[in-house]
């Protein structure tokens, strides 16, 4: 054998070891050969081919691969927005799959987190309504909703914003306010959309502070990018190809974001 | 939580989530309250219109007397038979004399003639005024009330005399410095004496045959100076003794006037006897029409207030699409969304129609001027039911197309 042949069993063996390690811990989502067909006119369209997939408590895990992978219909699906075709999608041991739609509302809002690319604030509310917003959804008074939103806006750094509107913050400011709005109902998973696809490399860098965080702080974080760069500072990159896996490993050396700019 | 403590915390919130909705698009909001606020304030209108002028009617119809009935050579309500009627023989004042004799039952009854003349008084005058001539017993056929003055006597009725009773509109037109009394008056070219002035009765929809409008002469007086005695036909007021007695009165009253009349027992009436009922039955076909064609129209505006909601509520629905998606990714169910809208248009229709009921209420005020206008405490409660169900109709398909909106697809929607 020569050099080369040695390095892949090295990485190989090192996956095994890796796979025996999140056996132990308890998986937070537990995919198993889903699929996911879509009818375009008369043709089936495979989003996703075949695809089993673990993901533990606390994982920093990136989703990376080109447009039309079935990137994008995989993160629906880990949000319990689409539910697969076939397969089984376990999420804290509740099985996904067979859900309503109510149910799945509930999973949601109870458990995910959603960061996305676009911020997707509602334009004529203020920050703090912005925040409580699935805290309303999930029957919280109004007393502990204020209180729980002003704690998750002071968390990621905007306390002097609190009553500002989205036209009136700036784009790293309003990603801060929707992260905010993700970890206010403390889920078990947040979900990161492309989330520094609008904002310049500076700003960007701010977010992903945030959410380096987040992740020290013992939460599980699931980030669908396709920037190699950001993808880095997750701790596992999992490449998504013609609706398959292509290839999932642990990032040996995981860049950590030091910079940390007070906004306010 | 339990699950009425839950379900009202969401009616309160998405409550809160409509209020902000309609907050933040003011303009939009009220121009579609204007639609639902014009549609009720009509159809709020139209009913007391209705309901005004039908008490206005019933009140005037009262005037006349329920228990009075009316021997007349024309039928009020008659179906082909005008040319039958037309050949009648006049109903003269020999006839009437003979018919006083012949019966019991009656609490009086009395000939009336009526003239149009204008009445003058120095320098003012009033045209084409009905005069109604007639003999003493008059007064008893009628539920009238004097401001000043009295009716005529037996013995003024009997010869003649230039005496007259007026109206309260013309006593205030001739006299407006309310001198009538004692004054003579010129009826045409013959003078009268003011011998007695009536109580207003207000009542709209007689029109000239309302008293107020009316003056009231000895009909021995309206032979003399207006009418030709062979050729005019006389109504036989008869008024019976109590409502109870009308239909018995009826009976005597036709059977003496075929004697009368010298009618065989094969010959068919050649006279009318009318009352007040058959002007309300009649009168109440016609304002059900008139109640129906009311409701109809003025209730396609509301209908097309209604349109506008819906057209508002679907763009309303397109524009916050990506809002939709998103409440639905953080966990909004669908009834969450359904009531957010349903609650949105219900409110922007509630708000309007409780503008257009105290409009039509204002209005009512100012259109009691000329028609009689009557607020109805269950038209009040009915504008606000409709306007509510106005609501929740026209914004339920939108509602529904937003509630079941796929997130992922609403997320995607630029």
């Amino acid at each position: 054998m020569d050099q080369r042949s040695n390095w892949i069993n090295t990485e190989k063996l090192q996956l095994q070891v890796n796979k025996i390690k999140l056996d132990e811990k308890m998986n937070i989502i537990n995919i198993e050969h889903i699929s996911k067909v879509y009818q375009v006119g008369t043709e089936q369209v495979h989003a996703i081919a075949d695809i089993s997939l673990k993901i533990n408590k606390n994982e920093y895990v990136a989703i990376m691969g080109p447009s039309g992978s079935g990137k994008s219909t995989l993160m629906n699906m880990l949000g319990c927005l689409d539910t697969p075709s076939t397969g089984k999608y376990e999420f804290n041991g509740a099985s996904v799959s067979q859900m309503s739609d109510n149910e799945l509302a509930k999973i949601r809002n109870k458990e995910i987190g959603f960061v996305f690319q676009t911020f997707n604030l509602l334009a004529r509310s203020d920050a703090i309504h912005n925040v409580e917003l699935p805290l309303i959804y999930a029957g919280v008074t109004a007393a502990e909703r204020r209180e729980r939103a002003e704690q998750a806006l002071i968390d990621v750094g905007l306390k002097d914003r609190m009553h500002h509107k989205p036209n009136e913050l700036s784009g790293g400011q309003r990603q801060r306010v929707a992260v905010a709005r993700a970890i206010v109902t403390k889920p078990s998973i947040i979900l990161a959309d492309e989330p520094t696809g609008n904002l310049d490399s500076k700003t960007g860098e701010e977010i992903m502070v945030l959410f380096n965080e987040i992740y020290e702080k013992g939460n599980t974080i699931i980030l669908v990018t396709h920037e190699e760069y950001i993808a880095e500072h997750a701790a596992r990159i999992i490449r998504i190809k013609d609706g398959l896996i292509e290839a999932d490993v642990p990032v040996v050396n995981r860049y950590i974001p030091k910079l940390r700019v007070e906004v306010n | 939580m339990s699950r009425f403590a839950l379900l009202s915390y969401e009616f309160k919130e998405s409550m809160l989530i409509a209020l902000r909705a309609i907050g933040s698009n003011k303009i939009r909001s009220s121009l579609t309250m204007l639609g639902i606020f014009i549609g009720v304030t009509v159809v709020v209108l139209m009913t007391t219109a209705i309901k005004g002028i039908d008490n206005s009617f019933q009140q005037g119809i009262s005037s006349l007397g329920s228990d009075v009935l009316y021997v007349q050579k024309w039928a009020w309500f008659s179906g082909n038979d005008w040319w039958k009627m037309r050949n009648r023989r006049p109903i003269t004042m020999e006839d009437f004399e003979r018919f006083k004799d012949l019966v019991k039952l009656p609490l009086a009854s009395s000939p009336t003639l009526a003239v149009q003349q204008s009445l003058k008084y120095q320098s003012r005058s009033v045209d084409n005024i009905f005069i109604d001539g007639s003999d003493q017993n008059y007064i008893q056929e009628r539920n009238f009330a004097f401001d000043q003055g009295r009716f005529f006597t037996e013995t003024e009725s009997k010869s003649a005399r230039n005496v007259i009773v007026l109206g309260s509109e013309i006593a205030n037109d001739l006299f407006p410095l309310g001198n009538a009394m004692d004054n003579e008056i010129k009826v045409g070219p013959v003078t009268y004496k003011v011998i007695g002035i009536l109580t207003k009765q207000g009542s709209f929809l007689l029109g000239d045959f309302n008293p107020d409008n009316m003056a009231f002469v000895p009909i021995t007086t309206v032979f003399k100076y207006f009418s030709d005695k062979a050729h005019s036909s006389l109504t036989i007021q008869v008024r019976a003794k109590s409502t109870a007695l009308l239909e018995d009165t009826k009976e005597e009253t036709e059977e003496a006037f075929r004697k009368v009349r010298g009618l065989a027992y094969s010959q068919e009436d050649d006279f009318s006897i009318n009352q007040q009922e058959g002007m309300i039955d009649n009168y109440n076909k016609v304002v059900g029409v008139i109640q129906i064609a009311g409701l109809f129209i003025t209730g396609l505006s509301l209908f097309v207030g209604a349109i506008g909601i819906m057209n508002i509520m679907f763009v309303s629905v397109k524009e916050r699409t990506k809002e939709i998606g998103l409440r639905k990714a953080i966990g909004a169910k669908k009834r969450t969304i359904l009531a957010q809208f349903l609650l949105e248009s219900s409110f922007i229709c509630l708000v309007g129609g409780i503008a257009g009921l105290i409009a039509a209420i204002l209005l009512s005020f100012v259109v009691n001027q000329f028609i009689p206008t009557s607020v109805q405490y269950g038209a009040v409660v009915i504008a606000i039911l409709v306007s509510l169900i106005t609501g929740l109709i026209s914004g339920f398909a939108p509602a529904y197309t937003a509630a079941k909106m796929d997130p992922v697809e609403a997320l995607r929607f630029e």
